[in-house]
């Protein structure tokens, strides 16, 4: 049995509470007035037209003050998805495996659910932020705004998909439906270690394959409610597979990176650096596999330049150039060179050095996907963004580490497991 | 000196695994091993180099890339930068989208292709090019492992190949 170490767990509530104070000033330093945007448009050098008319000066600080006042929202909001989409990640992965058979791979079985965990935490934290949106708390989605979509054709034709009601319906059915199988497939894993009984065995091969059924089709349509709906006049058909390649890369990562602390710390004996090897070989193939459709995205969208879709990528290149393009860098490039290499790939510290790359990176994704249609060219790294990510990730850490205490660490009793332990590569 | 080889045919692969430990135990050297198929493990235990082919074609790779951004640079920015409904042939940056799909191909190309090259001429496999397998039955059922005798006395030597599981023994001609 694993136990949690004092450490690791003070370490979770520092984040937590550092992030949750970071996150409060976060709030709290939203200009209240458009008067105060003013002031700080005028102190600003950037925005010295003084010859420009007033009533433009006007609007303008009236637009920059409804994406300040996003700012906090979207941030919690970027941060809660990231993670609750790598539990989602993850799970999709442990279906995989199960589906698949794997001989490689039961003896990593725990972990995987340990990270799953967070599914139904961080779906209860996404949910309730919709939530807060739909109560007209903030601006992350501007279909929600009855006054934008009477004077918007566009949206208002869109009404009978994006319309609060049906939309919070959709996301519930996706977080409990996830939530149901993740705990069905671990009640089965738990039990399996009693005694070995094939009928189990067999329940979770079915589970995970009508798991990974039910999947793609939320996590596609969760993709077009929950990121796509934010730039309501925008649409890309390869969307959801867009956004699950970027948490499937980033579960398997994580999977990697709870896999050696385990290990380092003398937990996980038997895992040894072929199974690293083969974590390592996914994070090297799905980095590729997101950089495939990132650049199939853009490339369609560049290439015809069709004014209504081009104008997501104009936004995105003229306000957020550094993190666009950084995210093929982080999250393509380096990955891509680092893990090339067969002898890299069993290093722990070279793998877990790709892992954070890959996390940093995949997280800079979700942030210039949810970001320009929110707060639009106010965006900064501030104490919001940093305060989100520590507060989620604290409780994401928690929450994981908390769950590999709840079962033995190795699963006993199941099929392929004696295959897994004498893994080589 | 010429030294006297000795064919050693084998029915299994296991038998054969064993019996090359045996053989380098008693430090007897072994020129060659011949297999129908690959036996896994085999290279290892041998202490054969692992391969440098993977390292080569991720050069050839490189090669490729800049070879199609040389030739694309060229034509279609620098020698007739043509306005092609009205695609930015300023510089190889603004049009580098449209030039991605050709360079990795061509990556692929020149990293696949010279690899397999490389490996026919490293491993010295043409048309027309002579067998080398000592026997036929190599290709088909048996193993074969060559190990030359040295200074030993030949017949201590064979005796002791026979207790390693060997099906025949013979001298090579």
């Amino acid at each position: 049995m694993y136990t949690i170490s004092k450490n690791l767990k003070l370490t979770a509530i520092i984040l937590m509470v550092v992030g949750a104070i970071g996150l409060i000033y976060g709030f709290i330093n939203v200009p209240s007035s458009v008067e105060e945007v003013h002031e700080i448009l005028a102190s600003s050098d950037a925005h010295g037209h003084a010859d420009e008319a007033h009533a433009h000066d006007d609007e303008h600080a009236e637009h920059v003050f409804h994406q300040l006042q996003n700012k906090p929202w979207a941030s919690i909001y970027t941060a809660a998805l990231f993670f609750f989409l790598i539990a989602a990640g993850a799970l999709a992965f442990y279906a995989i495996q199960n589906a698949a058979q794997a001989g490689w791979s039961p003896i990593l079985f725990r972990v995987m659910e340990g990270i799953s965990a967070y599914i139904f935490p961080g779906g209860v934290i996404v949910f309730v932020l919709l939530v807060l949106s739909s109560l007209h708390l903030n601006h992350l989605f501007i279909w929600m705004d009855a006054d934008v979509v009477a004077h918007d054709e566009i949206i208002a034709n869109k009404t009978g998909y994006l319309n609060i009601p049906f939309f919070l319906i959709r996301a519930a059915i996706y977080i409990v439906g996830w939530a149901f199988f993740y705990s069905r497939l671990r009640k089965n894993s738990i039990k399996l270690d009693e005694g070995f009984d094939p009928a189990l065995f067999k329940k979770n091969f079915k589970l995970s394959a009508g798991f990974l059924v039910f999947f793609i089709v939320t996590e596609s349509m969760l993709s077009w409610d929950f990121i796509m709906s934010i730039d309501t006049h925008w649409f890309s058909t390869l969307f959801g597979w867009f956004v699950f390649a970027s948490m499937f890369v980033s579960g398997i990562t994580v999977i990697a990176l709870v896999t050696l602390y385990l290990k380092s710390k003398g937990y996980l004996e038997q895992v040894n650096n072929s199974h690293i090897h083969d974590l390592a070989k996914f994070m090297f193939g799905i980095s590729i596999f997101w950089e495939y459709l990132w650049f199939s995205q853009f490339l369609l969208i560049w290439y015809a330049n069709i004014p209504e879709e081009a104008v997501y990528y104009v936004q995105r290149i003229e306000q957020y150039p550094l993190l666009f393009f950084g995210t093929f860098f982080l999250n393509f490039l380096l990955p891509m060179l680092i893990l090339i290499n067969t002898e890299f790939k069993r290093i722990p510290w070279i793998v877990s050095l790709a892992g954070v790359i890959i996390l940093v990176g995949h997280y800079i994704n979700f942030y210039v996907m949810i970001m320009p249609g929110t707060v639009g060219e106010s965006w900064s790294f501030g104490a919001a963004e940093i305060g989100s990510v520590l507060l989620i990730g604290g409780l994401f850490l928690y929450v994981i580490f908390n769950a590999l205490t709840k079962a033995p660490l190795v699963a006993k009793n199941f099929p392929l497991l004696k295959e897994s332990k004498h893994f080589h590569y | 000196m010429a030294s006297k080889v000795l064919n050693v045919f084998y029915k299994d692969d296991d038998i054969l695994m064993e019996a090359v430990k045996k053989v380098q135990s008693k430090n007897y050297r072994i020129e060659e091993v011949f297999c129908p198929f690959p036996v896994h493990g085999l290279d290892k235990l041998l202490k054969v180099k692992h391969t440098r082919l993977a390292i080569t074609s991720f050069l050839y790779g490189l090669v490729g890339i800049s070879v199609a951004l040389t030739m694309m640079n060229y034509i279609m920015i620098i020698d007739w930068p043509q306005n092609i409904g009205g695609k930015p042939s300023f510089s190889l940056i603004e049009n580098l989208p449209s030039f991605i799909p050709t360079a990795f191909e061509m990556t692929v190309f020149f990293a696949a292709h010279l690899m397999v090259i490389t490996f026919y001429m490293r491993s010295k496999l043409w048309p027309f090019k002579k067998a080398e397998n000592p026997d036929p039955r190599t290709t088909d059922d048996h193993f074969l492992m060559q190990v030359s005798v040295g200074n030993n006395d030949i017949q201590e030597v064979a005796e002791f190949l026979n207790t390693t599981g060997a099906v025949e023994i013979d001298l090579k001609k």
